[in-house]
């Protein structure tokens, strides 16, 4: 998506460096200091886990740490909220995956 | 050592940080974002004077007085539990446990949300969301948007996508059902409008507003409203539009609306298919006041304060000795008026600690009397029988006053 370099009434962006991040083993690029989330958007990603159960998609909803759906895992550390985590040079970044359901396909069998 | 614990750096928290240092107190400010500012940094609106507030610039006027008085602001640490200490409180955070004998909680507020169907995907976001994408981490929330929900916030945020070249194809309502109710009713939306007159964000709408004043004119307005909605800077306002469905599969590829009438109710055979990368929701906002709830403050429920709201004095007091509440927390208001509830905040546990220039003084008096006044003021007026729920809160303190209040039964 679209950054916002140039803004009518703030101004221009001031810090403008570069950190290169990988997210799902492809590499990206973000700004210094701005969140995982922000990062990903910027590189036109929307989608950061699947539903541990159903499989289907999902990506911010709140971007203040309130919801939980943006939960990543970061540098190995899973349920990471990414709104609220700031991108780093050389962090590692996994979408949330689904898990088995082991209980739920035995229903049938009781 | 930390006399004050602030939970929240938001406009309240800062101030009251502020206030309490100001008298010598040690403070320490704790907030889950990556940065001081709170709700302030995602603020951006003309004053009627013609000014702009500029919400980024207010949080580092208050960052910078804070570090000037030597106030330890810690970002990225939350805070999931509160309990009675010894003496004082125990702050639980992700970075440990804090200690001091006073806490503030400046919490804030949060967005009610509104399921839809396909309201899972991604790209769909509360309005809030679409806010701090755009004016805190400068990206933009999408190519084009849609708003479902009207109300003041959605409107104020409209204003800030389009400020950000962000196109918003349209702002239609909510289905009407148990969880949106008014908010999916046209004609209880143009009620709820007509308070924001003076901020609608059209000299259209101002206008519209003002003869929408009487009731036999809103009843026709509301009836006969354009079909293609009345345009805010070119987004039309739809409220005789409803969203029915998010549509996409991995991701938002549009909305699925319906034409409904005055009350809300869906006239068959008019579906349509709006594209759209991006959907925000508008539900509005509560206090988010989880932690007083944890620590065992008595709640009263008051609709014109957002909802459930921790009892609390107009010194900012809760009836547990040591803690304070100050800004959204205590009622849905402006970013000026939960200031000024800090700096009274601040200024009300600096007297209860015994320090002599606020408990000498009537800085207290005259910080409680400067929040009525602001109040009257502000631009920005999220309900509009605040001062009801304000008197309605006060009555509350009163009628308990002298009964004493054991902090909660530890939790789990």
């Amino acid at each position: 998506m679209t950054r916002i370099i140039d803004h009518a009434i703030l101004g221009k962006l001031d810090s403008l460096k570069k950190v290169s991040f990988q997210f799902n083993g492809k590499s990206y690029e973000a700004y210094e200091h701005e969140t995982v989330a922000a990062a990903l958007l910027a590189n036109g990603i929307r989608q950061l886990r699947v539903h541990e159960e159903s499989g289907t998609p999902r990506g911010i909803y709140c971007n203040i740490g309130h919801c939980m759906e943006c939960r990543v895992t970061v540098n190995h550390q899973p349920n990471v909220r990414a709104c609220l985590t700031k991108v780093e040079e050389g962090m590692t970044i996994e979408s949330g995956r689904r898990h088995p359901t082991p209980l739920k396909k035995t229903e049938g069998l009781q | 050592m930390t006399d004050l614990i602030v939970i929240g750096s938001g406009p309240a928290g800062l101030a009251g940080a502020i206030a309490a240092a100001g008298t010598g107190l040690r403070v320490t400010v704790v907030d889950e974002f990556i940065r001081p500012g709170g709700r302030l940094l995602g603020q951006l609106h003309q004053e009627p004077s013609g000014e702009w507030w500029n919400g980024i610039k207010e949080a580092e006027k208050l960052q910078h007085e804070a570090h000037a008085l030597g106030i330890n602001i810690r970002c990225g640490v939350s805070v999931y539990n509160i309990e009675t200490a010894e003496a004082g409180w125990k702050v639980y955070t992700n970075e440990g446990v804090l200690e001091a004998p006073f806490v503030l909680i400046a919490t804030g507020a949060a967005e009610y949300p509104i399921p839809v169907p396909g309201w899972t995907l991604p790209g769909v976001m509360s309005i809030g969301a679409a806010q701090v994408m755009t004016n805190v981490h400068r990206v933009q929330a999408g190519r084009k948007g849609i708003i479902i929900g009207a109300n003041i916030l959605a409107f104020a945020i409209l204003n800030e996508l389009q400020l950000a070249g962000i196109k918003v194809d349209r702002v239609v309502l909510p289905e009407k059902n148990a969880v949106s109710r008014q908010a999916g009713e046209p004609e209880a939306v143009i009620r709820s409008l007509l308070n924001a007159a003076h901020l609608a964000p059209s000299a259209l709408l101002r206008f519209g507003s003002r003869l929408m004043k009487n009731e036999t004119i809103r009843n026709i307005g509301t009836r006969f409203y354009p079909k293609n909605g009345l345009k805010i800077n070119g987004t039309p306002l739809q409220l005789r539009k409803a969203a029915v469905e998010i549509i996409g599969t991995e991701q938002v590829e549009g909305v699925r609306t319906v034409d409904i009438d005055a009350y809300g109710h869906v006239i068959p055979g008019t579906d349509r298919l709006y594209e759209a990368d991006f959907v925000c929701i508008a539900g509005g906002l509560y206090p988010l006041a989880e932690l007083a709830a944890v620590a065992g403050c008595p709640f009263e429920y008051i609709p014109e304060l957002g909802g459930h709201v921790p009892r609390h004095s107009e010194t900012m007091a809760t009836p547990l000795p040591g803690l304070f509440v100050a800004g959204n927390i205590t009622g849905i208001e402006s970013g000026k008026v939960a200031m000024a509830q800090g700096t009274a905040a601040g200024l009300s546990i600096a007297k209860q600690a015994g320090k002599q220039a606020a408990a000498s003084g009537r800085q207290l008096e005259q910080a409680i009397e400067h929040v009525r006044t602001i109040r009257q003021q502000v631009a920005i007026q999220f309900h509009p029988d605040i001062e009801l729920g304000r008197s309605q809160m006060n009555e509350q303190w009163k009628a308990h006053e002298g009964t004493s209040v054991q902090p909660g039964e530890k939790i789990g």
